[in-house]
């Protein structure tokens, strides 16, 4: 059989269910590939003895025939999602050590359908970056590489974040499917920073539970897979309602797959002028026009759309999310687990500041005293209350814009991967990353980058697809019809093993 | 009448505000499912939510939230259909998730009363401003280890009401009497079991002081007082040292203080020194709590006769005086164990409750609860029950035995939990009320005894007395002694 | 407003219980000034009459009922801790 770790989901799923194919070999090739893929840094533990735990029960459920169209299927987990016996740190120093107890439901809902566990994947620390530059375990690569560059072939770019380790294990085919999550942007982002397919579903859709927090308002699970129709596999396995969450929807999860009709005749396509930015890169405008020209094509009416207060979805983001974070941050104290630093001699006080100086990155500590700052006594009100009427404000835009459209049609981010440690020091230009993806977090609403282009030295780039809630239906069958019209576009070349 | 401080110069008055911290009764936390059962191994009643595992949410209990409103409807307090958990950001030892979710902005119970009915018989309605609910922290022993402190998360997430007062007290019997009355409410309705002991209830006292006529002064708040005796104490202590630290100039910071009932001082706590931001905002893994009009009155439905309607019952329906009916209100098992008797014996009596209810009630409170007292027990443990209560008091009434008798009788009773028929009739304590029996040993004495009886009729009519002795000598002490007395004195008279 | 001296960086940092040495102070008083004035331009929305938007989900809260069924796993609780002992969590001693 050809290299295994190429095939997708469907295509293995299938191959599975006809007995051509044994998840125990499936796993077997990527686990290798897992290995060889060091280089890439995408991995921060590698679980094969589970994977093969896993493969072969799999291959015992797939003989029984009762299994999913998950089942046999080797997935990777981003470290926010807690997994029981299985070294948990959101790649943070300060959750050193940390080995769960528990299991976070996303990844419960895998196993129980079957999938494999290759291992957990790198992020930014507590999913707050947008490069994964800032995990405690070092930057992870995009295995996309520029031709042709100003700054020469083996420039190492960054895979987007936060969820840079999940888009990078699925673009170098080392998992079939990764979870990922998302609290601005960061499944989308790194999606198209890497021409890989993600989602973000409707926040409320997928579970919280033991999905380690950042900004709770916003934080929503999702998959990252290597095409649209695998992303709907995937998610349709990870959605569900969970009492454990009381953020969680009591809705039934729909057959996403079967929405996959490639048909969006008559769909209505909205295209918001306020994400035409003043000095968008030329080829990021072109690829949006690409996008509207295929969907047209394929019969969907283009509806022009307003959402006025975009401008002011990234700021309002910054007060929210520093916000929620620096309190769902405070319990990380040295107390009950990971990092504890004190100095001989220390009072409480003193452990608490010296745990949390050393426990978190740069990054982190500039949130959470932002956070600190806008709920602070006397600043409440201008930036906190605020920001919280803006985002109302931004939530009520989608819903005019909904009025008229379907779903709404937008580059994913403003420029293709950059390199690495280029905005590593400018805070502000790295928050601009996710000036397209902001909005919908804000909102609530489905959204996914599908790969639809590469850039004029060959780095992929993606079209975003946002939905109505709960409408993640039609936000895949929208991306069906863009991945289909854009084409293959190539894989990076392995350089890395 | 007003309670005043005398200070060197000037007569100062104290105005008093408490927050009452008190466990809600439910099988399970208010964010999570383990267990909130007093006096468990430390740490084996803590859920991975209540320690703040990373990743774990908070999911409510809905009984918590019922009495919370069990509890606003008892005060006559406005009920919130729309209440918001908010997060309270602070940093300690036994605070897990660096914050405690309570309510800020929207709290479930507005603005209700508590009556409070004080010695010299006036009563005062004391203002709640607003009840909310909130997570407990945890417990830090300080005493374990020289250089350690131990946590339990046991009380991690156990639900509490906070039910602040305005700062309507003017006296330590004012505030003593609030807390009291509100541990009464509490315990009638059962939302809280009121036990101070076991730390189910305490208070936060907010005291200062100003001359007659001032604005408020700056108040200092007195934390964790876990007794009604140590609130009065506290806040006695408290106000004399803040009317001496102004007489001689000084003026009184604002700080949390704690109250060392065996030293007799409150001090400032350094772990508190700190200026607080709390940072409070809504707690985004929660949603609003709402709720609508016929939970509302579900729960209405659900109480009791609460303690001030109970109180006007039994002075108009039974009769019984204002003071001992405020005693026997105070408690539940009291006011109930009282209800049972009176039951019974309108039952066996056919009386009326207003006829035999005086009695019952001077009986209840002298002698039953005189008897718990010396046996340290309550009426949770009380080995006589109401009905055994009204057969003694019966057989009272009907003259087979003497008051006195029922004395011993009920101490018999105490002790074994027989029944009072049963004792009279193995002790032969029945008295004798035979008018023959006693006519012949009357008849006898006189015979015996010329001279005491020449005295008597000499004018010194205090010998029958002697008289009565002797019958009652004679029968054992069981003599009807009513009766002894109108067989008596016609004889002796002659 | 938005200029974030270094006292202002200092006292949330205590509060934030994070250990900024001095030599940090003034750089971090520069990067959060620059990022609250980019936050600034929010002040040029008008926000009179809207209702802060606290989640994106507008239903109530669902209740669960009142039964123990959780707790009893004192070591899965303390199985991470940095020091344990006797079934209690340690901490450098506190002074109240």
């Amino acid at each position: 059989m050809t290299d295994l770790t190429k095939l997708k989901i469907a295509e293995a799923r299938d191959a599975l269910a006809k007995g051509d194919l044994t998840s125990l070999e499936l796993t077997e090739a990527h686990i290798k590939a897992v290995e060889a893929s060091s280089p890439l840094n995408a991995f921060i533990v590698k679980t094969p003895e589970i994977a093969l735990k896993n493969a072969k029960a799999a291959d015992e459920r797939i003989k029984a025939g009762n299994a999913t169209a998950m089942t046999g299927i080797p997935v990777a987990i981003k470290d926010l999602f807690a997994t029981k016996g299985v070294r948990t740190t959101a790649c943070s120093h300060i959750l050193d050590g940390f080995v769960p107890e528990y299991e976070s439901t996303v990844t419960q809902n895998l196993w129980d359908d079957g999938a494999v566990m290759l291992g957990k994947l790198n992020m930014d620390e507590f999913a707050m970056g947008s490069s994964n530059e800032t995990s405690h375990y070092g930057p992870v690569k995009n295995p996309w590489r520029a031709k042709g560059s100003a700054k020469g072939s083996n420039a190492d770019f960054v895979p987007g974040g936060s969820s840079g380790g999940s888009v990078t294990s699925v673009a170098a085919f080392t998992a079939m499917g990764a979870t990922a999550s998302d609290t601005g942007g960061s499944i989308r982002q790194p999606a198209a920073f890497t021409g890989t397919f993600g989602i973000k579903p409707t926040y409320g859709r997928c579970s919280r539970y033991g999905m380690v927090a950042f900004a709770s308002s916003l934080d929503q699970a999702g998959v990252v897979t290597r095409s649209v129709r695998d992303g709907a596999i995937m998610l349709e396995s990870v959605c569900g309602f969970d009492a454990k969450d009381s953020t969680s929807a009591q809705m039934d999860v729909p057959n996403f797959e079967a929405a996959l009709t490639g048909d969006i005749r008559g769909m209505k396509i909205g295209i918001p002028k306020e994400y035409h930015l003043d000095g968008m890169p030329k080829e990021i405008e072109a690829l949006w026009d690409k996008g509207i020209a295929w969907v047209k094509d394929a019969g969907a009416e283009i509806i022009d759309i307003s959402l006025p207060h975009t401008k002011y979805a990234l700021p309002a983001y910054y007060i929210i999310a520093p916000a929620e974070a620096s309190s769902n941050l405070a319990r990380y104290d040295g107390v009950r687990y990971g990092l504890r630093s004190a100095p001989m001699g220390a009072s409480l006080e003193d452990m608490y500041e010296a745990t949390r100086a050393a426990g978190f990155g740069e990054e982190v500590q500039r949130r959470i005293m932002i956070g600190t700052y806008v709920l602070s006594a006397g600043y409440y009100d201008a930036y906190y209350l605020k920001a919280q009427k803006v985002r109302q404000l931004i939530s009520n835009d989608f819903k005019t814009a909904y009025q008229k459209c379907d779903v709404i049609l937008t580059p994913t981010a403003p420029s293709a991967a950059f390199a690495m440690g280029e905005k590593s020091d400018d805070p502000l230009a790295m928050y601009l990353n996710d000036v397209f993806t902001v909005p919908a977090s804000l909102a609530g609403l489905p959204g996914a980058s599908v790969p639809a282009g590469l850039s004029s030295d060959g780095l992929p780039l993606g079209l975003q697809i946002l939905g109505q809630p709960w409408d993640e239906a039609n936000v895949l069958k929208t991306c069906g019809v863009i991945e289909a019209a854009a084409g293959d576009l190539g894989a990076p070349a392995i350089w890395w093993e | 009448m007003t309670y005043i401080i005398q200070g060197t110069r000037d007569d100062f008055e104290v105005v008093i505000g408490l927050e009452v911290h008190a466990q809600v009764t439910s099988k399970a936390k208010l964010f999570s499912g383990a267990a909130t059962a007093f006096g468990a191994e430390p740490n084996t009643q803590v859920s991975l939510v209540d320690a703040a595992m990373p990743g774990m949410l908070p999911t409510i209990n809905a009984e918590c939230i019922r009495q919370g409103v069990r509890t606003g409807l008892a005060l006559g307090a406005e009920i919130n259909k729309f209440s918001v958990f908010d997060r309270k950001n602070y940093f300690y030892a036994d605070l897990p998730q660096g914050y405690q979710i309570s309510q800020f902005k929207h709290p479930i119970v507005g603005e209700g009363t508590i009556t409070i009915n004080k010695k010299d018989g006036t009563s005062k309605d004391i203002d709640v401003e607003r009840i909310h609910l909130e997570q407990d922290a945890g417990k830090s022993m300080h005493d374990q280890h020289p250089q350690m402190t131990y946590v339990d998360l046991n009380r991690s997430g156990v639900a509490l009401m906070e039910i602040v007062s305005k700062p309507d007290m003017a006296s330590p019997e004012e505030a003593g009497l609030y807390v009291g009355k509100l541990r009464t409410i509490l315990r009638y309705i059962g939302s809280c079991d009121g036990n101070m002991e076991q730390g189910s209830m305490r208070a936060d006292v907010n005291v200062s002081v100003r001359r007659a006529g001032e604005p408020l002064g700056t108040r200092c708040e007195i934390k964790n007082v876990n007794s009604i005796r140590f609130v009065r104490q506290a806040i006695e202590i408290e106000a004399r040292r803040q009317v001496d630290i102004i007489e001689d100039g000084g003026h009184i910071d604002q700080e949390t203080r704690l109250f060392d009932p065996v030293k007799g001082e409150t001090r400032s706590m350094r772990s508190k020194e700190e200026a607080h931001d709390y940072r409070y905002f809504p707690d985004p893994d929660l949603l609003p709590v709402e709720f609508d009009d016929d939970f509302i009155a579900a729960a209405r439905e659900s109480l009791p006769e609460l303690p001030d309607a109970k109180h006007h019952r039994f002075v108009s329906d039974f009769g019984i005086s204002d003071y001992n009916a405020g005693v026997l209100v105070a408690e539940k098992e009291s006011s109930d164990f009282f209800e049972e008797l009176i039951a019974a014996l309108v039952d066996a009596s056919g009386k009326k409750a207003s006829a035999v209810a005086a009695k019952a009630a001077n009986w209840v409170m002298g002698d039953l609860f005189g008897a718990l007292n010396k046996a340290g027990k309550t009426l949770s443990d009380c080995p006589v029950s109401p009905a055994q209560g009204a057969e003694l008091l019966g057989l009272i009434e009907d003259g087979t035995i003497s008051g006195r008798t029922a004395k011993d009788v009920f101490e018999i009773m105490f002790e074994t939990g027989d029944s009072a028929e049963k004792i009279v009739e193995e002790k032969g304590l029945k008295q004798v009320s035979d008018t023959g029996a006693i006519e012949k040993i009357i008849d006898d004495l006189l015979v015996a005894n010329p001279a005491q009886v020449q005295q008597y009729r000499d004018g010194k009519v205090k010998m029958i007395g002697f008289f009565v002795g002797q019958v009652m000598k004679a029968t054992g002490g069981q003599a009807n002694p009513a009766i002894v007395n109108q067989l008596l004195k016609p004889k002796l008279d002659g | 407003m938005s200029d974030i001296d270094k006292a202002t960086v200092a006292k949330i940092a205590r509060l934030s219980r994070i250990k900024i040495e001095e030599d940090r102070l003034e750089g971090l008083a520069g990067e959060l000034s620059n990022i609250m004035g980019w936050i600034e331009q929010l002040n040029e929305v008008d926000t009179d009459n809207i209702t802060p938007m606290a989640s994106p989900v507008d239903t109530k809260l669902r209740w669960r009922a009142d039964e123990v069924s959780d707790g009893d796993k004192r070591d899965a609780v303390l199985i991470n801790a940095p020091q344990g002992e006797y079934g209690f969590f340690a901490v450098p001693k506190v002074i109240e």
